[in-house]
């Protein structure tokens, strides 16, 4: 659990990050949003004491941050950045064992680590173990810098907007498998970006941040029915309200009993989908993969707040 | 017509040529006054003119190579053999000095062998392996004796002792002053990298430093390390002196720390953002960044200023004898005030020599290290 209280940055006198507090629960994600100068990746960066905070307490797990030598601090955190920041003189198994080396782990745990990494990110080890860095995809140097900070185990892991480099097709499927691993090995994560639409699909809260001020904390369907400010309005887009709160849904969740022809939709698949293929294929209902129905009544019931 | 031809082959060819028209040596009554050109044995230059004109046609890599190699071993017979005949019937002052028909044949078969080589790519563990052949060879036909006659190898003879003395005292003069570069510049340049505030000035001292004419520095550093001799208690002991080996050292050393801080600090400053804000992020000590991220990373850049100090060195070192410096500097001065070319020569070839061979070893372990080490493209 980490706690944030009244944490401040002044930069010239300038308060850059304003007067925050919030609260990460043990193996939750909170996502920070907003616009570029809002304070976010300050934010996430006194976590780690990457930036010194000019006041205020950070705590991991009721430990003051402050107490801890930074540098021991952010062996402790996973730090993965957009870009990947990626050794390139040294091999991907070289990198991914960089702080259990730190750290000082035996050769043997550290070569076991780095092949239960690989094989976490769905990358063969004996194939990419001794490969460098610029022989790798894009997509694949962004696995490797989420493996290396979440080699030695960390409780936390923040993440500066770790998909920024990517293409939207690498990318989805990028976050749907960083959401699964985060539930797999029930880390906490905090991580920054500025899409909306990524803090929905990956934040169990969303901080919204404005002017260095914390605006709203809270869920992101909360968010979405209830902004509480014009700012936070204005980041969803009233255009895609109703979108983002069916995407927040799957849809065996509202599935009822009847009958609807056509091609079945995947349990996991979620309401936006079900509404997407509603309108594509000019059906009112579509049947749910493993029984039921979803009807457009239904959805549009959901879509509102 | 053109484009069958081999255009670096006609260059080679035309210079060769114009060789053979000059005379290859000078025959001198002694070592001082001019001498008499003397031109080729015909069936020799009928041989190397079939070589030269050969090298115009699209050979392949290969036999260019071995072409290469056939002229240069038979101006340099040619050489030895017309020495020889030379002196076997003439006076024992009598000197026979290598002349323009020599330098530029030498020039042309130069070319065609590097020219050669550049085409062939040969893999690095060949090029270490034809460094080291080429070493040897010239080793090998020096101790011969076949070249015993020709004039600088007079010299030599008379200064056998003394040309090896000197030789370690240039090698001393480049390599310590690269090793004290190195031990205070690399500091340097590490220490402006991490407060950019001190870039600024320290690099514009160093830029002024290197800007001084070599002379002048010499000049200048004579009255004060002098001063600093006579009147600081321990200096003279200490080596400290107006003239002779310190002053030599210390100035090549201040010519040395301007390419060594500044490529320290442009290797450094090439390490992406992102790559040190992780290596941070990670929890690396600010020492541990240093030595497992930015100087494995800043490595290429830091042995390519070491190449180039090195090679620059070695070239300045000459001007040493000036001041009672030591070096093969020595010779080149002797040989200016006696109107002796030939001793400058002793003085100048090997001098070239070294820095070729440094110049090419460095550049050969800068490929070898980044071989390793592959850096993204």
């Amino acid at each position: 659990m980490i706690q944030i209280s009244h944490l401040t940055k002044l930069y010239d006198g300038k308060p850059v990050v304003d007067d925050v507090s919030l609260t990460v629960e043990r193996g939750q994600i909170a996502a920070l949003v907003g616009t570029s100068g809002s304070g976010k990746t300050t934010l996430l960066r006194m976590i780690n004491r990457l930036v010194t905070p000019s006041s205020g307490q950070v705590l991991i797990d009721g430990q003051d941050t402050a107490a801890i030598a930074p540098h021991l601090l952010r062996r402790r955190i996973g730090y993965a950045i957009q870009g990947h920041g990626l050794f390139p003189h040294r091999t991907v198994g070289q990198n991914i064992a960089t702080v259990p080396r730190l750290l000082r782990w035996s050769a043997d745990d550290i070569r076991a680590r780095v092949d239960e990494l690989l094989t976490l990110f769905q990358l063969d080890p004996d194939a990419f173990r001794d490969r460098m860095p610029h022989e790798l995809s894009g997509g694949q140097q962004q696995r490797i810098g989420v493996a290396r900070a979440l080699a030695a185990k960390p409780d936390l892991l923040l993440m500066d907007e770790p998909f920024g480099a990517l293409d939207p097709v690498i990318r989805a499927k990028a976050q749907a498998d960083l959401r699964q691993i985060q539930r797999q090995l029930g880390t906490t994560l905090v991580l920054v970006t500025h899409d909306m639409a990524e803090a929905i699909l990956l934040g169990d809260r969303i901080a919204v941040m404005d002017r260095g001020k914390l605006v709203q904390y809270a869920p992101p369907a909360d968010i979405l029915r209830a902004p509480a400010t014009p700012f936070v309005e204005a980041l969803i887009g009233p255009d895609m309200r109703p979108f983002h709160l069916l995407s927040l849904t799957p849809a065996f969740q509202i599935a009822t009993e009847g009958h609807a022809i056509g091609a079945p939709i995947p349990r996991e698949a979620t309401l936006r989908d079900a509404l997407a293929e509603c309108l594509w294929s000019g059906r009112d209902a579509l049947p749910v993969e493993g029984g039921g129905v979803v009807t457009l009544a239904a959805l549009r019931q959901r879509a509102a707040p | 017509m053109t484009a069958r031809l081999d255009r670096p082959g006609l260059l080679f060819a035309l210079i060769g040529l114009v060789g053979l028209v000059l005379p290859l040596v000078q025959f001198k009554a002694n070592r001082i006054v001019p001498g008499d050109g003397v031109s080729m044995a015909l069936p020799l230059a009928g041989l190397l003119a079939l070589i030269l004109l050969g090298g115009c046609l699209r050979w392949s890599h290969g036999l260019r190579l071995a072409a290469a190699l056939a002229g240069l071993g038979t101006v340099i017979a040619a050489l030895g053999g017309t020495a020889r005949a030379l002196m076997a019937d003439g006076p024992a002052l009598a000197r026979v000095a290598p002349a323009a028909g020599f330098w530029l044949l030498l020039l042309a078969f130069a070319l065609m062998l590097t020219d050669a080589v550049t085409r062939l790519r040969p893999a690095l563990h060949w090029r270490w392996l034809m460094l080291a052949g080429a070493i040897a060879l010239v080793a090998m036909v020096l101790s011969t004796g076949w070249l015993d006659q020709v004039s600088v190898m007079r010299e030599y003879a008379a200064r056998r002792d003394a040309f090896l003395r000197e030789g370690v005292a240039h090698l001393y003069l480049a390599f310590g002053s690269l090793g004290l570069a190195l031990m205070i510049g690399l500091p340097l340049g590490v220490a402006i990298h991490q407060a950019p505030s001190a870039r600024g000035p320290v690099l514009s001292v160093l830029n002024i430093l290197q800007t001084i004419p070599s002379l002048a520095l010499f000049g200048i550093m004579i009255p004060i390390f002098g001063w600093i001799a006579a009147n600081v208690p321990g200096a003279a002991q200490a080596g400290i002196a107006g003239i002779g080996v310190f002053p030599a050292l210390v100035a090549l050393f201040l010519y040395s720390l301007l390419p060594v801080v500044s490529n320290t600090l442009t290797g450094l400053s090439g390490v992406s953002p992102a790559t040190q804000e992780a290596a941070i992020g990670l929890g690396l000590t600010r020492f541990q960044r240093l030595t497992w991220v930015l100087v494995p990373l800043a490595l290429p850049v830091l042995l390519a200023a070491i190449r180039i100090v090195l090679v620059q060195n070695i070239g300045l070192a000459v001007i040493a004898g000036l001041i009672g410096g030591g070096g093969f500097g020595t010779f080149v001065f002797q040989g200016l005030n006696q109107t002796a070319m030939d001793l400058v020569l002793l003085g100048a070839l090997p001098t070239i020599g070294l820095a070729l061979v440094a110049g090419i070893a460095l550049d050969l372990l800068v490929q070898t290290l980044n071989h390793t080490t592959p850096r993204p493209a």
